[in-house]
């Protein structure tokens, strides 16, 4: 029973940071569709801006749940001023530059910080359940996953604004024309992503441990879950997340963690082969 | 003049090529040499790319996976047999037939442009993952221990065929790599002239006109893609018998956009662009890493953001519409 209980957990808890390590995405590739291949070192700069900030004196949760999302928001409203604007949607262009800009922003972080595992300890301590004892942190963790995501959702689904970027994105020829400012939506769409992206990294910043190079860790998982989504960005992630951090986490239980990250990867192969178009191509189409 | 003038690529590439061959083993200094050999693996596994993208309009973010494939069963297949000839075929055979299997995969059912490229980054990084998870002596191939991360050591060189002792190394390598290279590129441009090359381009430019013309799309782009693969396997085999070693970093995440950088950087479209921009990239990071005048990510990120921004279309393309923008000029100022 015990047992079970603490399996579920991890289960869970395997989903909701994976959803994490992708919302941010799901807003700047799977609305926005830019491809952006810094995705990992945004998450990298949340998780640097929350431990420096902490490690400065800051109290944990301000530096946690505002200067990192303010910063990498900062971050991404400049790469879309300087880089991503003018290279007007040119995939190819995109891809090498968010490239570059992926291997500048580890540069600069090797060079600033150092190339050493820098870390916060897991605040709230740990519980016990039965013989098993499990931090409370990640409860925390299962819980920011899902507050962001029903947020975000209300957000896109009830707001004005919401209404405005998905209309932006449908058809920015039409939005235009009824008056929006396209270019502003997007810029302020691709703030939003990156800001997401920030909250990502600081929260998973106490488990994970922060290095400049822990991005690539995160971005191929992150591209692949967006895209196994399919068409509607949040839904489709959100169901893609969970199916796959299901799918990850009930392998490495098996066995070992490496037959849990192939697994993740052999079920988005099999599901892109059945619904090419990734799953709200097909289900749930009516989404967000 | 007027001769010479069409030709004018033919014998630039047949000038350059005669070069690389002839003039600089006999000029340059052995250590020289010896990271030459590297850049020259490295552009036959550029020209691989430049060719199943460049022309195939194959997004391939998995071309790594060919490239240790074909170095890892090099150096499986030849620390067993002793000899190299059977390695070195089978470690361009085994990548094509990969490709093969993956291109049916891939093209039987109309898979879009984007999730082509997550598919094969995908499974690049499950052999990552695999052959890192390879380590203690239980997982063996033959005498050849994997050694997860740490990889095969003492893979030993490649042999003139049917002589093991007398192996080619150092100088000669550079010499055999430089022809395969040459090999690579002429045979390449020459499969481009023939009536399968045009019917690829054909497909590139406009896949749904090319099957409405009777072509079939499917097996022409598994073709593509397993020439594609086979190249990159002879690259890697290389590579492996170059440094007598071989890890899981050749199917990692940082070396597979490596190879789409020497590509995007030499311009798409152009097979000696992506020879060029391979030795270039190759070559800075090369003098960054060794005389640490900063870091090696920080400058090259800088410069690609840079080159984006300011030269799209990448070398090649760019200097030749230069070029002919000077040409017209001139013209129009006599």
């Amino acid at each position: 029973m015990d047992h079970a209980l603490v399996v579920g957990l991890h289960l869970l808890h395997a989903m909701a940071s994976l959803a994490l390590v992708c919302i941010g995405l799901a807003v700047i590739f799977g609305m926005l569709r830019v491809i952006n291949f810094a995705h990992g070192e945004f998450l990298m700069v949340g998780g640097y801006a929350f431990v420096l900030a902490a490690g400065a004196g800051l109290n944990l949760w301000v530096a946690m749940l505002v200067v990192a999302p303010a910063v990498v928001g900062a971050l991404g409203f400049l790469v879309e001023r300087f880089i991503i604007r003018h290279l007007r949607g040119d995939i190819i262009a995109t891809i090498l530059a968010t490239w570059g800009l992926s291997l500048f922003l580890i540069g600069l972080a090797a060079t600033v910080l150092g190339y050493h595992q820098q870390g916060v300890a897991p605040p709230f301590g740990t519980i016990q359940i039965g013989s098993y004892s499990i931090g409370n942190y990640t409860f925390f963790v299962i819980a920011v996953a899902v507050l962001t995501i029903v947020a975000l959702f209300a957000w896109l689904r009830w707001s004005r604004a919401g209404l405005l970027v998905r209309g932006a994105m449908q058809n920015p020829e039409l939005a235009a024309a009824l008056g929006a400012d396209t270019r502003r939506l997007r810029s302020s769409t691709f703030v939003l992503g990156s800001a997401l992206s920030g909250l990502a990294g600081a929260v998973l910043a106490p488990l994970a441990g922060v290095l400049p190079e822990i991005g690539a860790t995160y971005v191929v998982k992150a591209f692949i879950t967006v895209i196994s989504g399919g068409a509607t960005a949040l839904t489709g992630t959100t169901l893609a997340a969970a199916l796959f951090g299901f799918t990850s986490q009930a392998a490495a239980f098996l066995s070992r963690p490496v037959v849990g990250e192939v697994a993740l990867l052999i079920v988005a192969i099999v599901l892109l082969r059945l619904l090419p178009t990734g799953i709200t191509g097909r289900y749930f189409r009516k989404a967000l | 003049m007027n001769w010479i003038r069409e030709r004018a690529n033919l014998l630039a590439a047949v000038a350059v090529g005669s070069a690389l061959i002839v003039v600089i083993p006999a000029v340059a200094e052995i250590y020289v040499l010896f990271q030459l050999t590297l850049f020259l693996v490295f552009a036959i596994l550029a020209l691989s790319l430049a060719w199943v993208w460049g022309f195939g309009g194959i997004l391939c973010f998995g071309q790594s996976v060919f490239f240790g494939l074909g170095g890892y069963t090099y150096a499986i297949a030849v620390i067993n047999l002793g000899e190299s000839t059977v390695p070195l075929v089978l470690g361009i055979l085994l990548p094509a037939g990969l490709a093969g299997i993956l291109g049916y995969f891939l093209f039987w059912q109309r898979i879009s442009d984007v999730y082509l490229a997550v598919i094969t980054l995908a499974v690049s990084l499950i052999f990552y993952y695999l052959t890192g998870a390879s380590a203690g002596s239980d997982y063996r191939i033959g005498t050849a221990l994997l050694g997860g991360y740490n990889g095969i050591p003492s893979v030993p060189p490649i042999n003139v065929p049917g002589f093991p002792e007398r192996v080619v190394v150092y100088g000669d390598l550079y010499v055999l790599t430089a022809i395969m290279l040459a090999a690579v590129y002429g045979g390449l441009r020459g499969l481009l002239a023939t009536d399968f090359g045009r019917v690829v381009v054909a497909i590139r430019e406009n896949e749904e006109r090319a099957q409405l013309l009777g072509y079939d799309v499917r097996i022409t782009k598994l073709a593509v893609f397993a020439i594609g693969g086979a190249v990159a396997g002879l690259s890697g085999v290389l590579f492996a018998a170059w440094g007598s070693y071989v890890s899981p970093n050749v199917f990692s995440m940082t070396f597979t956009a490596q190879i789409i950088v020497w590509v995007l950087v030499g311009g798409l479209g152009t097979l000696s662009g992506a020879v060029i921009g391979c030795v270039l990239v190759q070559a800075a990071m090369t003098w960054l890493g060794e005389t640490k005048v900063a870091d090696t990510n920080l400058v090259l990120g800088a410069a690609f953001v840079v080159l984006v921004l300011f030269a799209r279309r990448g070398l090649i393309p760019g200097t030749r519409s230069l070029l002919a923008g000077l040409r017209s000029r001139v013209r129009s100022a006599l």
